[in-house]
């Protein structure tokens, strides 16, 4: 693949991802407009008091009173110059909050897609070498019963067993606050609170990625060339390596890539049952409190890992199948 | 001092007050601990609050967490008696329309400053006059506002006000300091992020979506106090991880909505936990069918009266509940001054209800229906949800079919607000007296296109005068038997159903001392707070 075609590739894409992010944005900007009640109307909910001049100020403090196309108008100007906005609600720029909340949330789910990858396609190769056999078994059943749980159930039974019958890990939150632990011992004390979160949320993707990978595995392991591989007296762990499992990673390449595009969207579910203080409850927070800015903010920047992550995937494509090129 | 009606015809309402620390350390002994210095501790706060400036912000998880920053003049004991907080002491002239506070000396903001009467007058007639609807409706009474000196201050009212003193505890009115606001755009002062009070505990450390952290404030103004080296809310937005954490001692308080009613039993039989749910009085929220008294069928007050009829209260309060909070008997909460204990609302009798059905011409038809209307569930989690339910069975019983529709919070206050429902569940604060907290709810006047007004659209001139002369009585024998009038015509008219006193479960481990001992309960400053041994 020459530099001059690569580069050529990637203007052409980056041009049409700042299309696709714009048009998120507006639609989104539109579809919540779409939810009744406004973030006025939510702290006159929460205070059990108003009156007519209280939800008037509400409404012109938070640029509210302007015709909606003049709001989308400002949005999207102060949107070309990377202002994600203010969030009137919380008294903080949109931006600071969303960095405030991204460390955690890419924490957990960068943790938790790299346990299930490595864990599921370890599981998943295992399997396909033992096909049939009981080893096998173990595994797909294993991986149906994780794939078929509901996951805050997982959660839950985990915080039971792990936190309440063993008092081993703590049940919530993503550090111990007010200890003022520094370095080592601040790392080990996140370390602990991130296992039980984690392991919920990869436990569900570890079961497709085993799946997905015992499945391509198998097929692969059908085919002329890898016979042709065994007749020429290939060892076995080389077959199952260079040929069989490089040509089997292409799914799991497909899904893994969507999948790290969702990562900064967090997991509204894993964060509110272990009050992991993400991303994804930042955006619900935010919706339920109509905090536009917020939830506007929380979206573009997953809209464009979207398109970041689907851009890397197609480059991997072209890493690992020399066949596939870019265009 | 103080008799039986607080805020009665005395020019002396409050002598020099005890030494706070005394009374403290007094109600300790009376427990035979002795206060102890140290620890910290670590509570829950949900939903988490959006900024901790009171005045600005009202909402009920702001209440508690700012409390502890902020300080009022005044406070109320659980028989709503007004106690010293910031104001030591405070007379009341003979006509009703002076009132004249004598500060405490040597209080100082938390970022040293001396706290005086300006903070004061600023506060009351700036501060919440622009930005707290609920204090402004009552501070506009104030005809003027003086500083004599540093450490007095004096309100002329424009007419008597009875229930006057009741705005002055820090829910209603905390007192923000002038040199941090004056001047500014109080709602979008950058000093908001960085909260300064007078109170026991100084704004720490914020993470959002993670904890508040509040440490002691080592100049506070009583000596020695307060007791705790800090207090540290985490935000923990799913009920069952919050009723883990305080199984398992990760948390030693929850308080407000933290903990589901249907939990509550299970913590009462946990050895080292103290249930409570008194410390509400001031707030008192009555919850009620909310009905639109617009529609057809629902204007008639004996459909109405049969609806009532229909509902079994003790069965809420018993099995929905779980015995947390009680029926409610009339408008006007027990806990609320000039509740009438004489009036009775209808009681659960489905065959009275049917028979007032009759009455009316709507006869079961083929499936045993006899009307049907439309009801919105209150999105404030699963309780409600399991009250429409049980509501929606008891309605079947008679005859009356009730289509359940969900929504969430931001919808539901839209919904309401715009007058468009059939019926809702509703429940707001009492504040103390049916003048700040009752009247809003019936009076022709309130009807507006606002949440919590009066936007059931019920409409009764006598209401209107009995409310209306309640408000101006100068004296407390007249306004309660206006109100006990009013109470008689309203459970009559029956506008709303309504359900229960509600009360919030406060839960703690029992070596946290001196929890509740206000009116207010867990929204005091917590100075007299500590963790035993």
């Amino acid at each position: 693949m020459g530099a001059a075609k690569l580069l050529r590739f990637l203007a052409g894409r980056s041009v049409k991802a700042v299309i696709v992010v714009l048009a998120i944005i507006v639609f989104q900007f539109v579809l919540i407009r779409l939810a009744p009640g406004d973030p006025a109307s939510v702290i006159a909910g929460q205070s059990g008091a108003a009156d007519p001049l209280f939800m008037q100020q509400l409404r012109a403090q938070f640029g509210l009173d302007r015709p909606l196309h003049e709001q989308l108008l400002i949005y999207l100007r102060d949107m070309l110059s990377l202002d994600l906005g203010f969030s009137h609600r919380q008294q903080q720029p949109v931006v600071r909050l969303i960095a405030e909340r991204l460390p955690a949330t890419l924490l957990l789910t960068g943790t938790a897609f790299l346990f299930a990858v490595s864990g599921g396609v370890a599981l998943g190769v295992m399997a396909a070498r033992r096909v049939g056999r009981a080893a096998d078994s173990a595994i797909t059943v294993l991986a149906l019963t994780f794939y078929a749980t509901p996951i805050f159930w997982v959660g839950l039974l985990l915080v039971l067993v792990f936190s309440v019958w063993l008092e081993w890990l703590p049940s919530f939150g993503m550090h111990t606050v007010g200890a003022e632990l520094g370095g080592l011992a601040y790392a080990l004390d996140v370390a602990r609170h991130l296992i039980l979160p984690a392991l919920t949320l990869g436990l569900f993707f570890l079961a497709i990625y085993a799946r997905l990978a015992r499945a391509s595995m198998l097929e692969v392991a059908d085919q002329d060339f890898v016979r042709t591989a065994r007749a020429k007296g290939v060892p076995e762990g080389r077959i199952v390596r260079a040929h069989v499992l490089r040509n089997a990673l292409l799914p799991v390449i497909t899904f893994a890539g969507i999948q790290a595009g969702q990562l900064v969207g967090g997991s509204i579910l894993v964060e509110t049952v272990f009050a992991w203080p993400g991303i994804g409850r930042l955006a619900f927070d935010a919706l339920l409190a109509r905090d536009y800015a917020t939830l506007l903010g929380v979206f573009f920047c997953t809209a464009v890992m979207v398109v970041v992550f689907n851009l890397v995937t197609d480059l991997l494509y072209a890493v690992v199948d020399p066949r596939v090129e870019v265009a | 001092m103080i008799t039986a009606s607080p805020l009665g015809r005395r020019t002396l309402l409050a002598g020099a007050a005890a030494a706070p620390t005394l009374m403290t350390l007094a109600e300790a002994r009376a427990q035979g601990v002795q206060p102890r210095r140290g620890g910290v501790l670590n509570t829950i706060i949900t939903p988490e609050p959006p900024l901790l400036v009171l005045g600005v912000n009202n909402q009920g998880p702001t209440l508690i967490v700012a409390s502890k920053i902020y300080q009022g003049l005044l406070s109320v004991t659980p028989k709503l008696e007004p106690t010293p907080v910031l104001a030591k002491s405070w007379t009341r002239s003979e006509d009703g329309l002076t009132y004249t506070f004598a500060l405490e000396q040597g209080v100082k903001w938390h970022d040293g400053r001396d706290f005086t009467a300006e903070d004061v007058v600023f506060s009351i007639m700036k501060f919440h006059m622009e930005v707290n609807p609920r204090a402004r409706a009552i501070l506009q009474r104030i005809d003027r506002a003086e500083a004599p000196d540093a450490h007095t201050v004096r309100f002329t009212l424009k007419a008597p006000f009875e229930p006057f003193l009741l705005i002055f505890d820090v829910t209603g009115c905390a007192i923000v300091p002038k040199h941090v606001y004056d001047g500014t755009d109080f709602r979008n002062n950058p000093a908001n992020a960085t909260p300064i009070g007078t109170g026991p505990f100084r704004f720490a450390e914020w993470q959002r979506g993670n904890f508040i952290r509040l440490v002691r404030n080592d100049s506070y103004w009583k000596p020695g106090q307060p007791y705790l080296d800090g207090i540290t809310w985490r935000i923990v937005p799913d009920s069952q991880s919050r009723a883990l954490a305080l199984q398992t001692g990760q948390v030693q308080m929850t308080t407000s909505n933290d903990i589901e009613p249907f939990d509550v039993p299970r913590f009462q039989q946990q050895q080292n936990l103290e249930v409570r749910q008194d410390g509400w009085e001031l707030f008192a929220p009555l919850s009620w069918i909310e009905i639109n008294n617009r529609l057809d069928n629902l204007k008639d007050a004996r459909f109405r009266r049969a609806m009532a009829h229909a509902v079994d209260r003790s069965f809420i309060a018993q099995r929905l509940w779980f015995g947390v909070g009680k029926p409610a008997t009339s408008p006007i909460a027990s806990a609320t001054r000039f509740h009438d204990p004489s009036v009775q609302m209808p009681a659960f009798n489905p065959r009275e209800a049917m028979a007032l059905l009759d009455g009316m011409g709507l006869r079961p038809n083929a499936q045993g229906i006899r009307a049907s209307f439309k009801m919105m569930q209150l999105p404030y989690g699963e309780v409600w949800n399991r009250l429409s339910e049980y509501l929606r069975q008891a309605m079947r019983q008679v005859g009356l079919e009730v289509t359940l529709e969900s929504t969430d919070v931001a919808g539901w206050v839209r919904r309401l607000a715009n007058w468009e429902y059939e019926t809702t569940i509703n429940f707001v604060y009492q504040w103390g007296d049916p003048t700040l907290g009752v009247e809003r709810t019936y009076v022709t006047s309130n009807i507006q296109k606002v949440a919590f007004t009066n936007t059931a659209g019920y409409s009764n001139p006598e209401v209107d005068r009995l409310f209306e002369a309640a408000r101006n009585a100068a004296a407390a024998e007249e306004r309660r038997r206006l109100f006990s009038e009013v109470q008689k015509k309203l459970v009559e008219d029956i506008p709303l159903v309504w359900l229960m006193e509600l009360s919030f479960p406060t839960i703690h481990d029992r070596r946290l001392r001196n929890v509740i001992t206000t009116g207010t309960g867990v929204h005091k400053s917590f100075d007299d707070v500590f963790l035993a041994a």
